[in-house]
């Protein structure tokens, strides 16, 4: 099914000549900006010197540290009053990556998720159960408008309350959900603690999202639930999710290459690297008004399908993203950067350096465990002045990266000792 | 002023005995010891004979420990005994936080240890009721 044929079967030559009209016009735009001015200027680059796709090549890229240097507003190409909404994420630093919409923008990415939807079937019969969180996150507003622009019935439901989220299903007959692959196994597993059978409560298709997974979790999760699943991939730079999604055929997730330009580079030399070898994808938005971002390096790792897919949509696809290039851990769909943690635990002086970072998945959710050695030093005498220190950690990792970790306290000497490297993380999920 | 050794603890088996081993090697003598557990881990506080060494001993063997001061009154080895001190500690409104006690053979008396966050206040009011509160030396020697 298509939300819009011509565009989604465009000839290759004609959706190359409409990438460099968008791209021209998304080039100028970044020149006004002040971020870009001087990454143009010193590198000397002349935007209208850029007179194909090919060039695209020569531009400096984009990183997400250059996002932060430009906080808040570096990379903006309207005036404020243009601007209609703002996503951010969390930051390394205590400082965000914030991305700002025009409500063209805003129109246009919704019109972009509802055709990413009907790509493997959704229309306006369905009732779509959001249980992406709602809020700063791009995945559950993202989502949100595109299935109101394609007429399903939006259950805005966000992320967790497991029972309440059942109950909704079973109250408003959802057909379709979108949900991380993690929450979607332990959902499963309380439907079945209810004495309800997954399959009974006739949900058809679930778009899964904002996490790595692997094809044996998505048989597993079609299985448990009696439903198709659909990978889906995006990122707040991007605008959010809808940068790819697969269609019907399972095999491979469409870029929307009218919004999207995508490379795949060699990470370690930046070089180019051609269709179906596998490397860093770097995307440019060439349909933002509010906040062109080129050359951007997403740090997923990933190739590109050149070949045509059975579904008819000229558009190529990528295969499910294999890691990144940076340390970057996804959390329940929160993405957490090591740095960040350690940011936090170095500004309270009882830890200091001695702390461990572990992750598992418990009942199929993320846990995220905090290990510290207590040593005399730090060690008052008694168990108040300890759980004051845990509460603590808590709540200033809970502010700066909305995960709830659990602080286990040791003895000195447990935990390996520093190698020189502070940060130690020991991710033991199995994707 | 009388301490006691805390030491932290993760809860596992073979924590006593080797906190016992460093402090019998070092000629330590034990007068009480208590545990008070939070679930994964606890602290366990002892009164020795000479605290100061036993908590360097401890730490020297790589044990997170630490002195706490403590009060220590003497009251009658009898029903009530421990309810005439207490009533000095709640007319002046003094919260103890964590406590233990232990008899003492040779007389018919008892030693009330405690923690409080005012330790000369609560000394003080005891003292001026009439209790015998015991110094560092005559706590540990008793």
């Amino acid at each position: 099914m298509f939300w819009n044929r011509e565009i989604e079967t465009i000839d290759r030559t004609a959706l190359e000549s409409l990438q460099f009209k968008k791209l021209s016009k998304a080039l100028s735009d970044a020149a006004s900006t002040p971020f870009y001015k001087k990454v143009f200027k010193e590198n000397n680059v002349d935007v209208k010197k850029i007179r194909s796709l090919e060039h695209l090549k020569d531009l400096p890229f984009t990183t997400k540290a250059d996002l932060r240097l430009s906080y808040p507003d570096g990379m903006v190409a309207v005036p404020r009053s243009e601007i209609v909404r703002m996503h951010a994420s969390s930051g390394t630093t205590g400082k965000s990556t914030v991305i700002f919409y025009t409500a063209q923008d805003i129109a246009d990415w919704a019109d972009l998720i509802a055709r990413s939807m009907m790509a493997s079937g959704t229309t306006r019969d369905d009732v779509f159960q959001n249980m992406m969180g709602y809020g700063l996150f791009t995945g559950g507003l993202g989502l949100h408008y595109g299935a109101e622009r394609l007429g399903c019935m939006v259950i805005p439901a966000s992320s967790g309350n497991s029972l309440k989220q059942i109950q909704l299903m079973q109250d408003f007959h959802t057909t379709v959900i979108h949900i991380t692959p993690s929450y979607a196994l332990h959902l499963g597993d309380v439907v079945s603690e209810q004495g309800v059978n997954p399959p009974d409560l006739g949900v058809k298709r679930a778009y899964l999202g904002a996490e790595p997974y692997s094809e044996e979790t998505r048989n597993k999760l079609q299985e448990q639930w009696g439903l198709t699943a659909y990978n889906s991939y995006g990122l707040s730079e991007m605008n959010g999710p809808g940068v790819s999604f697969e269609c019907e055929e399972q095999c491979g997730m469409h870029i929307w290459e009218d919004f999207y330009i995508a490379e795949i580079i060699n990470p370690d030399t930046g070089e180019r690297l051609p269709d179906g070898e596998a490397g860093e994808l770097v995307l440019t938005h060439i349909n933002r008004a509010a906040m062109p971002i080129i050359r951007y390096r997403t740090r997923d790792l990933t190739r590109i399908l050149p070949e045509p897919c059975a579904c008819g949509r000229t558009h190529r696809r990528m295969e499910r993203i294999k890691g990144r290039t940076d340390d970057m851990l996804i959390v329940g769909g929160v993405n957490v950067f090591p740095s960040q943690i350690e940011s936090v635990l170095m500004k309270i002086p009882e830890v200091g350096n001695n702390y461990q970072i572990v992750l598992d998945r418990h009942e199929n959710l993320d846990r995220l465990h905090i290990r510290v050695e207590i040593y005399s030093k730090m060690f008052q005498g008694d168990l108040k002045a300890l759980e004051r220190l845990k509460k603590k950690v808590v709540e200033e990792l809970k502010a700066l990266i909305t995960v709830n970790p659990r602080i286990e306290f040791l003895e000195p000497g447990s935990l390996p000792p520093s190698t020189g490297k502070a940060v130690r993380v020991i991710d033991n999920r199995k994707i | 002023m009388p301490q006691q050794i805390s030491i932290f603890a993760e809860n596992k088996p073979g924590k006593i005995e080797r906190i016992s081993g460093v402090l019998g090697r070092n000629g330590v003598n034990m007068r009480a010891i208590t545990i008070a557990d939070s679930g994964d881990y606890g602290i366990i506080k002892i009164l020795a004979d000479r605290p100061v060494d036993g908590c360097n001993a401890l730490k020297a063997d790589g044990i997170a420990a630490t002195l706490k001061e403590i009060v220590a009154v003497k009251i009658d080895d009898s029903p009530g005994g421990l309810h005439k001190a207490s009533s000095v500690l709640s007319k002046n409104n003094i919260n103890v936080n964590d406590a233990y006690g232990f008899t003492i053979r040779s007389s018919n008396e008892a030693v009330f240890v405690f923690q409080v966050d005012d330790v000369r206040k609560t000394e003080k009011a005891l003292g001026d009721a009439g209790f015998t509160v015991l110094g560092d030396n005559e706590l540990y020697f008793l």
